[in-house]
C-alpha cells in the first residue's frame, strides 16, 4: 500500500470509529428517555390542562403510542436528519435552544482553554531546562501551585475570583453575559484546572525530552538550552499533552456547566441544568450527543495533528 | 480466606521490607497531609468530638456575624454555626465521595477483570463499552443520571461512580491481561488448577496492584464532582451541611459575609490536595517498586 491509500484508510477507520461512539452515545441517550421514570405525556403536559382529549393529541402528535423500537429508529432517522426533537418545556425546537445557546459557551470553552494552554506553556518554559538553584525552587513552587489547581474545585475557583475581583475590587462584572469584561473570570476559572494538569504533563515531557540522546547532539552544536527547549523539546513535550485533550475537551465542556452556574452566565450548562430539574429529556438527550459530537470531532482532529506532531508517525502508519 | 498468604510472589519479592517508613524519614507534607487527612477522617465519623454546636440550629438574630468568640467561623445567613457545618460536611462529603469510588472500584473492578480474562471477542465489546462511557464529560454523564433518578444523596453516588468505572475497569483489564499470561500463573495451569480458584487465587490478588493508588486520587477526584454536583442543587439538599451545598447558599452572600464560602472552600480544597498528594506519593513508592 502507498502512503496516501494507507492514510486514507486510517482517516476512513477513524471516521467509522467516531460514528459508532456518536450512535452508541444516541442510543445511551435513548435509553435514559427510556428509564427516566413518569410518563412522557404528563412531562410534555407539564402544568397545562390535562384533558383525556389533549393526552390523545399528544400521543398522537408525538407518536408515543408506536412500539419502542420504532420510536428508536425514528429518533435515529431524525438525528440523521439535524433534527434533535422538541424541547417538553420551552415548546421550541431543540437545535433552536442549543443554537442560540452555543455561542456563548464556545467563547467560554475557547478563551478558557488558550488560558489555559497559555498559563502551562508559560510556567513549563519557565521552569525547563538545566537544574540551578533557583529553577530547582521555581520548579518546587509550580509544583505545588499545579497541586492546587488540580485540587481546587473549578466553582471554588469562581467564587474565590468573583469575590475578590467583582465585589472587592470591581473591575469585572458580577454576572451575565456582556462583552469581554465579563468572560475574563469565567475563562480563568476554567482555565486554571486545565493549566494545573497540561503543566504537570508538559513539564515531565520537558524534563524527559532534555535527557535525551537528541539534546545531547543539539547541545553538542552549541546551541542555547532556551533554543534547545523551544525548539527542539517543546515538540517531544506537547505528543503527551495532546494525548489529553480528549480529556481537556471533557473538563472544559463539564467544566462550563459549573462555572456558568457560578457566573449566572448564559450557555449549554445553564440549559442543561435547567432540563436536568425539569426533567425536560429531549433537551438533555441533545446535550449529551452533543459532547459526544464535540469529543469525537475533537479527538479525531488531535489523531491528525500527531501526524504533523510527530513525523514518526507517518512512516509506521 | 487465604488469599493474603499469595499476595507477594516468592521469585519477585523485594528486599525492603513493606509497611511504612520511619516516621522521621517522611517529608513535612506527607506528614502534614496525614495529619489533615487524619482530622477530616475524625470529623467524618466523630464530627462531636471537634465540635459542640449543632450544624442545623438556626438563630435568625445573630445571622451572617463574622468569626470570632462564640462562632469561631462566623454564622451563615440562617445564624448557624459555620465551624459546625464545616465539621458534620465532611461525614456528607467524604461519604458521598466514597460511595462513588467503591462504585466505581465494584463495578470496574468486575468488568476489568472479565474483560481480561475474556475471549477476544467480548473483549473488544467491554472494551468498547468503556472507551465510550469515557467518551462523556464527568458531568454530563452524572447530569444524564440525575435527569433520569432526580436529585439527592444516592443518586450523585450513583452518577459519579458510573462516570469513573472506565479508569479503573481500564487498568484492572491492562493488568490482568499481564497477570494472565505471567509465568507463574502458567504453571498453576498446567497443575491443573480449577478457574475460580485460579482467578481468586492467582490473578486477582496480583492484578489488584495500582489499586490503592487510583482509588486514591478517584477519592479526591470524586470529592471535587460531588462538590461541584451538590453546587448545582443535585446533590443533598439543604439543609444538609454539605460543602458543595453550603458553598451554593454562600454565593448569594459573598458580599457581606467571606467567611460562609471561604471555611467550606477551604475544607474541600484541603482534603483534595491531601488525597492527590498522598496518591501520588503512593504512585511513585508503587512505580519504585515495580521497576
Amino acid at each position: 500500500m502507498t502512503t496516501v491509500t494507507r492514510r486514507a484508510a486510517h482517516v476512513a477507520r477513524r471516521g467509522l470509529g467516531g460514528l459508532a461512539v456518536l450512535w452508541a452515545a444516541a442510543t445511551i441517550a435513548y435509553a435514559a428517555l427510556l428509564l427516566a421514570p413518569g410518563d412522557t405525556v404528563d412531562a410534555i403536559i407539564g402544568d397545562g390542562l390535562d384533558t383525556p382529549r389533549i393526552r390523545a393529541e399528544i400521543i398522537a402528535e408525538w407518536g408515543l403510542d408506536r412500539p419502542e423500537i420504532v420510536q428508536y429508529l425514528d429518533y435515529l432517522g431524525r438525528l440523521l436528519h439535524g433534527d434533535l426533537g422538541r424541547s417538553y418545556l420551552l415548546q421550541r425546537g431543540v437545535g433552536e435552544v442549543l443554537a442560540s445557546q452555543l455561542p456563548s459557551t464556545a467563547a467560554l470553552a475557547v478563551a478558557a482553554a488558550l488560558t489555559g494552554v497559555t498559563l502551562a506553556l508559560a510556567l513549563a518554559l519557565v521552569t525547563a531546562g538545566r537544574r540551578t538553584a533557583f529553577r530547582s525552587r521555581l520548579r518546587a513552587l509550580t509544583g505545588t501551585a499545579e497541586l492546587v489547581a488540580v485540587s481546587v474545585p473549578p466553582f471554588l475557583i469562581g467564587i474565590v475570583l468573583l469575590s475578590v475581583f467583582s465585589f472587592r475590587l470591581g473591575w469585572f462584572p458580577v454576572a451575565g453575559d456582556r462583552g469581554l469584561a465579563s468572560l475574563v473570570l469565567p475563562a480563568l476559572a476554567l482555565g486554571i484546572p486545565v493549566a494545573g494538569v497540561l503543566g504537570q504533563v508538559l513539564r515531565e515531557g520537558l524534563e524527559r525530552a532534555v535527557e535525551e540522546p537528541f539534546a545531547l547532539t543539539a547541545r553538542s552544536r552549541g546551541i542555547t538550552e532556551r533554543a534547545l527547549v523551544a525548539r527542539h523539546a517543546l515538540r517531544h513535550a506537547l505528543l503527551p499533552a495532546v494525548t489529553l485533550t480528549g480529556w481537556f475537551t471533557g473538563l472544559l465542556l463539564g467544566g462550563a456547566v459549573i462555572v456558568e452556574a457560578v457566573y449566572g452566565r448564559p450557555g449549554i450548562g445553564q440549559i442543561a441544568v435547567q432540563a436536568v430539574d425539569s426533567r425536560d429529556m429531549p433537551v438533555v438527550m441533545a446535550v449529551i450527543l452533543f459532547s459526544a459530537v464535540v469529543y469525537v470531532v475533537v479527538s479525531s482532529l488531535v489523531d491528525l495533528a500527531y501526524l504533523v506532531v510527530d513525523p514518526r508517525l507517518r512512516e509506521s502508519r | 480466606m487465604t488469599v493474603v498468604k499469595e499476595h507477594t510472589p516468592p521469585l519477585t519479592g523485594s528486599p525492603r521490607p513493606r509497611g511504612a517508613a520511619r516516621l522521621g524519614d517522611l517529608p513535612f507534607g506527607a506528614i502534614a497531609s496525614a495529619a489533615l487527612l487524619a482530622v477530616v477522617v475524625v470529623a467524618a465519623v466523630a464530627p462531636g468530638l471537634l465540635t459542640r454546636a449543632d450544624p442545623l440550629a438556626a438563630d435568625p438574630l445573630r445571622a451572617l456575624a463574622p468569626p470570632g468568640g462564640a462562632h469561631w467561623f462566623g454564622t451563615d445567613h440562617l445564624g448557624r454555626d459555620v465551624l459546625a457545618r464545616v465539621v458534620h460536611g465532611a461525614g456528607h462529603s467524604l461519604s458521598i465521595g466514597a460511595g462513588a469510588v467503591l462504585v466505581a472500584v465494584g463495578v470496574g473492578l468486575l468488568l476489568g477483570v472479565l474483560a481480561g480474562l475474556a475471549p477476544r471477542l467480548l473483549d473488544e465489546a467491554l472494551s468498547r463499552a468503556f472507551d465510550t462511557l469515557a467518551t462523556f464529560p464527568d458531568v454530563m454523564l452524572a447530569l444524564l443520571v440525575i435527569a433520569i433518578l432526580g436529585p439527592g444523596t444516592g443518586n450523585v453516588i450513583l452518577a459519579i461512580g458510573l462516570a469513573q468505572i472506565p479508569n479503573y475497569a481500564r487498568v484492572i483489564r491492562a493488568q490482568t491481561f499481564v497477570v494472565r499470561r505471567s509465568g507463574y500463573v502458567e504453571q498453576a495451569v498446567t497443575f491443573g488448577l480449577a478457574w475460580p480458584r485460579l482467578v481468586l487465587r492467582h490473578v486477582l490478588p496480583n492484578a489488584l496492584g495500582p489499586l490503592p493508588v487510583l482509588a486514591t486520587i478517584g477519592l479526591g477526584q470524586a470529592v471535587i464532582a460531588a462538590s461541584g454536583l451538590s453546587f448545582l442543587g443535585m446533590g443533598p439538599q439543604p439543609p444538609s451541611p454539605e460543602w458543595g451545598t453550603m458553598l451554593a447558599e454562600a454565593r448569594n452572600y459573598l458580599r457581606v459575609a467571606w467567611w460562609q464560602a471561604f471555611f467550606p472552600g477551604v475544607a474541600v480544597t484541603l482534603t483534595v490536595i491531601c488525597l492527590t498528594a498522598t496518591g501520588r506519593r503512593l504512585q511513585r513508592r508503587f512505580e519504585g517498586r515495580r521497576s
